[in-house]
């Protein structure tokens, strides 16, 4: 379905962020892109909807070949990709309604898009679209009234309503806490899985790129160190992709529950110790 | 032996790092600073017995002030009132229209570089001058009246507006106008979904503010011969009419706080 070809991408101060990349991503595959900030992960997702143009390379999306295209072409080939933000990425003055249609931009004209006259098909698909992810009735709130779990549910609506035949993920749980990181990715796994979609995911969360993806793809300074199932990853290769650490409490499988009781014990904890030393400030003070 | 052991007792000093490094230029530059204010202001020859002769004619001056006189010359007040009126709005979306192209060609992060240049030009150009040159300049091109006001006063938003509103393009947040461009839309949907939404409160703002500075203008403007109730202040003063004067700035400062109440109203509604 996706295919990239020796991928290439240096940035004009020089820095390598992609050095010949080849990977091929079949339809309805979820794949969690992993790796270290600055590894070029965002880079190569960018790349394959040219928001980063690449330097060398090919991308083939079915038989489009994407590096190939015009402007025109290209914003046309867009409409093909959902891409889903960090940090959700919505227009925070416009309302959930008004996010939600921007992803058929590309489909209508200037001037519809301007009244917001969208053709009834797309309202329609807008409002299945919310109903699903459970935002019905924050139609008209303006995004930036809702939480961030919410918002993200938005971007994901945003996405789907291009009806693309790929979803570029990333990092979509970066700012969310553990508990809505879960649901979120459980959606974003269930869409694709409706639809037979392919997904790359780039995720710094490890447990969540096992926990969620079929496929796993490591990437290392603009290489890729690991292309595998979630079970390969052991000790030694997330050593290979992020260097020395000790890995034990990441590689153990625990339940969801597990770990979210884990998060709890910790910022327990903490409340402890802050509590401890603005005691110690205060004695100091009198 | 024993105090090469231990390592420099007693407390560390610490003091912030001066601004400018060098001592001899800090002390040179501080003393120049102080040798030419003291300089300018001996230049400033005030002849204290004149200031004192002239305080009973300047209460007099005041005093004749009031009681302001809005009758006698209400037309002629009303109608300068009403020019300025027209001057200050014309020229405020005249202004503002073409402010908008040339704010958009002056963003780093939209135009490419030749385009940026340009409307930076612009931009520099008509904010060079001030009113007050640019309406001499215009009255002696177009002749007196308020169509010299209206051309000052649209050139001068266009400076203002076109550099603010270029300013507040470049500070948007770069990731929602990226998830635009992603869905395929095309440059024009992209400003209208992406871009537009993000500056819309600081344009509602700034285009009220800019209301309000070319009301207060059009009075300035008037006096060098571009209308508006500037002509009509100027008209009373040569006529040492000094109640209608009055009359004519308590309108003015009427009209300036009623558009700064209405402003701050309205900016605040649409955040």
């Amino acid at each position: 379905m996706l295919r990239l070809e020796n991928l290439v991408k240096t940035y004009p101060t020089g820095d390598k962020a992609l050095k010949n990349v080849s990977l091929e991503v079949p339809k309805g595959q979820v794949m969690a892109l992993i790796g270290p900030s600055g590894a070029g992960k965002s880079t190569l997702i960018r790349c394959i909807n040219r928001l980063v143009e690449p330097t060398a390379g090919k991308v083939v999306l079915g038989d489009l070949e994407i590096t190939a295209l015009g402007s025109r072409g290209l914003r046309r080939a867009r409409r093909l990709m959902g891409m889903i933000f960090q940090e959700y990425a919505l227009v925070e003055r416009l309302s959930v309604m008004e996010n939600v249609l921007s992803g058929r931009l590309g489909y209508v004209g200037f001037w519809r898009s301007y009244f917001r006259k969208y053709p009834q098909s797309d309202i329609d698909e807008a409002f299945r679209l919310l109903e699903r992810v459970g935002l019905d009735d924050m139609v008209d709130k303006r995004a930036d009234e809702l939480s961030g779990g919410q918002r993200q549910r938005v971007g994901i609506a945003r996405a789907l309503i291009q009806d693309p035949q790929l979803l570029l993920v990333d990092e979509p749980t970066a700012s969310l806490d553990p508990k809505t990181s879960r649901q979120i990715m459980r959606l974003i796994c269930e869409l694709c899985d409706e639809r037979d979609l392919p997904a790359i995911i780039n995720i710094h969360d490890v447990m969540l790129a096992q926990l969620f993806a079929k496929r796993i793809v490591g990437l290392q300074m603009g290489e890729i160190v690991y292309d595998g199932t979630p079970d390969g990853l052991d000790a030694d290769v997330l050593t290979q992709i992020y260097g020395a650490e000790d890995w034990s409490a990441t590689i153990q499988k625990g339940g969801e529950d597990a770990e979210e009781a884990d998060g709890e014990e910790v910022r327990l904890e903490l409340e402890r110790q802050r509590q401890d030393l603005d005691r110690d400030r205060l004695a100091g003070m009198t | 032996m024993a105090d090469l052991a231990v390592p420099q007792a007693g407390p560390r000093r610490w003091s912030r790092p001066p601004l400018i490094k060098d001592r001899r230029w800090r002390w040179g530059l501080a003393i120049g600073a102080a040798v030419y204010l003291a300089a300018a202001f001996g230049t400033v020859d005030v002849n204290w017995a004149r200031v004192y002769e002239g305080l009973p004619r300047g209460q007099a001056f005041l005093l004749a002030f009031f009681p302001p006189d809005f009758a006698s010359r209400w037309a002629e007040i009303f109608e300068g009132i009403m020019e300025s009126l027209w001057m200050t709005v014309a020229s405020t979306v005249v202004g503002i229209l073409i402010s908008v192209p040339v704010g958009l060609g002056a963003a780093r992060n939209l135009a490419p570089r030749p385009v940026y240049y340009f409307c930076r030009a612009v931009v520099a150009l008509s904010r060079s001058f001030q009113e007050v040159l640019l309406a001499i300049f215009f009255v002696k091109l177009f002749g007196f009246g308020p169509f010299a006001g209206f051309i000052t006063l649209s050139v001068a938003t266009v400076g203002f507006f076109g550099k603010l509103l270029a300013e507040d393009i470049e500070d948007m947040d770069p990731v929602q106008a990226e998830s635009v461009r992603a869905t395929g839309a095309g440059w024009f949907q992209w400003l209208n979904y992406a871009v537009q939404p993000q500056v819309m409160p600081r344009f509602i703002g700034l285009s009220l503010y800019r209301l309000d500075i070319n009301f207060r203008e059009s009075a300035i403007v008037g006096i060098v011969g571009g209308g508006g109730i500037g002509a009509t202040l100027n008209t009373a003063f040569e006529r040492y009419e000094f109640d209608s004067a009055a009359a004519i700035l308590l309108v003015i400062i009427g009209i300036v706080m009623a558009v700064e109440y209405t402003s701050g109203f309205v900016r605040n509604w649409v955040q």
